[in-house]
């Protein structure tokens, strides 16, 4: 939502900034609770959506002239269950009149099978800390529901990014195209393919009695949306939304959601970490800065502390998960003042109980550059070169290349990048190593 | 909500002898599925069905008036469809469940939902 949109009633500068701001912060807070709330009360998605989007409509218009609602959040509820309650008027009106009968009882608005449960929202008041009270009762959190929903297995990948975002995070179809640089079309055609199947095979907004599998999906997909974000930042990206802080937003809603679990708080801790560093990964030209080379002084010491304490919480459960132990490497990074002063031990004996939960190639060939830091450059080869499957990978030929040049041997340092230039998969990565070649 | 629970497998696989311990615990294994599934309120039909080299196909072609008739499946594929449920359940969720439960130790098995049943139509 543009600031722009809203110009166009010819309202002043600042309160329409003011306004633009308090719009975008209802619907990215609340749209997805309000979404959850009606999804679960008439277990129709779209009935849901378009309910929201009447409500948000409502807002872009009336916020305007009567000013901002002192809960934003029932606000939005209120008036988007009204318009829920329109349409199934609407429905019933047209079924009536389809059945030629003035008044069919079993199509009745506010039908049991329609209108779930009991709490009425009339009235809706806010609290402090954000939750939502009808009468003195708190109306609950569906999010989680809808999150669950939008990562259930049996949809794609890529489609529970696209849901999650859309549906969760209140982004635009627009938006989201944008960040992932996929047409929008594409884009609005995952979604609607999505839900689609959502409703044809009935995916449910359930909450399973173990939640452990299924949490692992939605982890997955919130890292995947953060990675995305941060490995792909460039300097183009005034109209993009910033997936990494969108993934952060996420991570923290589920959080709140799902308290003191190891496996959340270790995610959020592990991207709390990267994000910190965020100033410092690409110099003046966009280009990649290596976490040696960056510039420490520009990493967020608040956001280190934050994740510092979340990472505390998380290792308070043993054994580590994956995520935990990811947490832990990035700690131990964040937290030193140089890399000389990295406790490079400990990183390879996190790498070691990682390599135990996720024996993939790419952890064992992050253990051997640590290695390498924390024993000798020699130790680092052997260990690397004991790896089996990443011939084909520039990364492989990178650390290789690093790892002979520290070992005093210039010639298999040169052919090992070249190796790697001729595996470099984009652009960004070639003119890195050719800077290397250079060097 | 309906749901066809589709069961592909490897056919060429050897089924273990009649007589065996493992023939035993196989069918055992299915006949407490069926009995599970048949005491729920949930199951609705369901088959196993000879290998495909008993199977016909008959084909249509538009314009055609006359169907040909093949001797075999239609298609040649690595697994081969050997069975099927059709069950009722609340959501995917629950018919998720109960093609997970299906003593099946290696294949696919595909859950779709139905549009129509035509002992209800």
């Amino acid at each position: 939502m543009s600031s722009g949109e809203l110009t166009e009633g010819g309202i002043s500068a600042p309160p329409v900034r003011g306004m633009a701001a308090a719009l975008e912060a209802a619907i990215r807070e609340e749209g997805g609770r309000v979404l959850a709330l009606l999804a679960r009360r008439y277990g129709d998605l779209d009935l849901a959506e378009e309910a929201v989007a009447t409500a948000l409509e409502n807002a872009v218009r009336t916020w305007p002239r009567d000013g901002v609602p002192t809960n934003p959040g029932g606000w939005l509820l209120v008036a988007a269950r009204r318009a829920a309650i329109d349409r199934l008027r609407h429905e019933a009106g047209q079924t009536r009149r389809a059945l030629g009968a003035a008044g069919d009882p079993t199509v009745a608005v506010g039908h049991p099978a329609r209108e779930g449960n009991a709490v009425g929202w009339e009235g809706v008041e806010g609290t402090p800390d954000g939750r939502l009270l009808s009468g003195g009762v708190i109306i609950p959190d569906e999010r989680l529901r809808l999150i669950l929903l939008c990562t259930h297995p049996a949809l794609d990948r890529d489609a529970q990014v696209a849901l999650t975002l859309r549906l969760v995070l209140g982004l635009s179809t627009t938006e989201i195209a944008a960040a992932y640089l996929v047409p929008e079309t594409t884009l609005a055609q995952r979604i609607v393919r999505a839900k689609r199947k959502i409703k044809a095979a009935a995916i449910p907004l359930s909450l399973p009695a173990d939640l452990t599998d299924r949490l692992e999906a939605v982890l997955s997909v919130i890292y995947l949306v953060f990675t995305e974000g941060h490995f792909s930042a460039g300097g183009d990206s005034l109209t993009r939304v910033d997936l990494a802080a969108e993934a952060l937003r996420l991570v923290g809603l589920l959080d709140g959601l799902l308290p003191s679990r190891p496996d959340v708080l270790g995610l959020r801790a592990l991207m709390t970490y990267h994000h910190s560093r965020r100033d410092a990964r690409t110099d003046g030209d966009g280009e990649l800065v290596l976490l040696d080379a960056q510039d420490r002084s520009t990493w967020r010491q608040d956001e280190i502390a934050h994740a510092n304490a979340l990472l505390g919480r998380a290792m308070l459960a043993a054994p580590p998960s994956r995520y935990v132990l990811m947490a832990v490497i990035a700690g131990l990074h964040a937290n030193a003042a140089t890399p000389e002063h990295t406790d490079w031990a400990s990183v390879v004996s996190a790498y070691d109980s990682l390599l135990t939960l996720d024996p993939s190639p790419v952890v064992a060939l992050n253990r051997a550059v640590a290695l390498a830091a924390a024993d000798t450059p020699a130790a680092g080869l052997r260990a690397l070169e004991s790896i089996a499957g990443l011939r084909s990978y520039h990364a492989w030929h990178v650390a290789r290349g690093d790892l002979l040049a520290r070992s005093g041997r210039a010639e298999p340092a040169r052919a090992a990048f070249a190796d790697a230039v001729a595996l470099a998969v984009n652009e960004s990565q070639r003119r890195f190593l050719q800077r290397r070649l250079r060097d | 909500m309906d749901y066809v629970i589709l069961i592909h497998g490897d056919e060429s696989f050897p089924a273990p002898a009649p007589g065996s311990p493992e023939f035993q615990q196989f069918l055992s294994g299915w006949m407490n599925y069926n009995a599970e599934l048949r005491a729920s309120d949930n199951f609705v039909a369901g088959a196993g069905l000879q290998p495909t080299a008993t199977a016909t196909t008959i084909r249509r072609s538009f314009g055609v008036a006359e169907p040909t008739i093949t001797d075999g499946p239609f298609a040649e594929t690595k697994e081969q469809l050997g069975g099927f449920y059709l069950i009722t359940a609340e959501n995917l969720d629950e018919a998720l469940e109960w093609a997970k439960k299906l003593p099946v130790p290696a294949g696919s098995i595909e859950v779709r939902p139905t549009t129509f049943r035509a002992d209800q139509m």
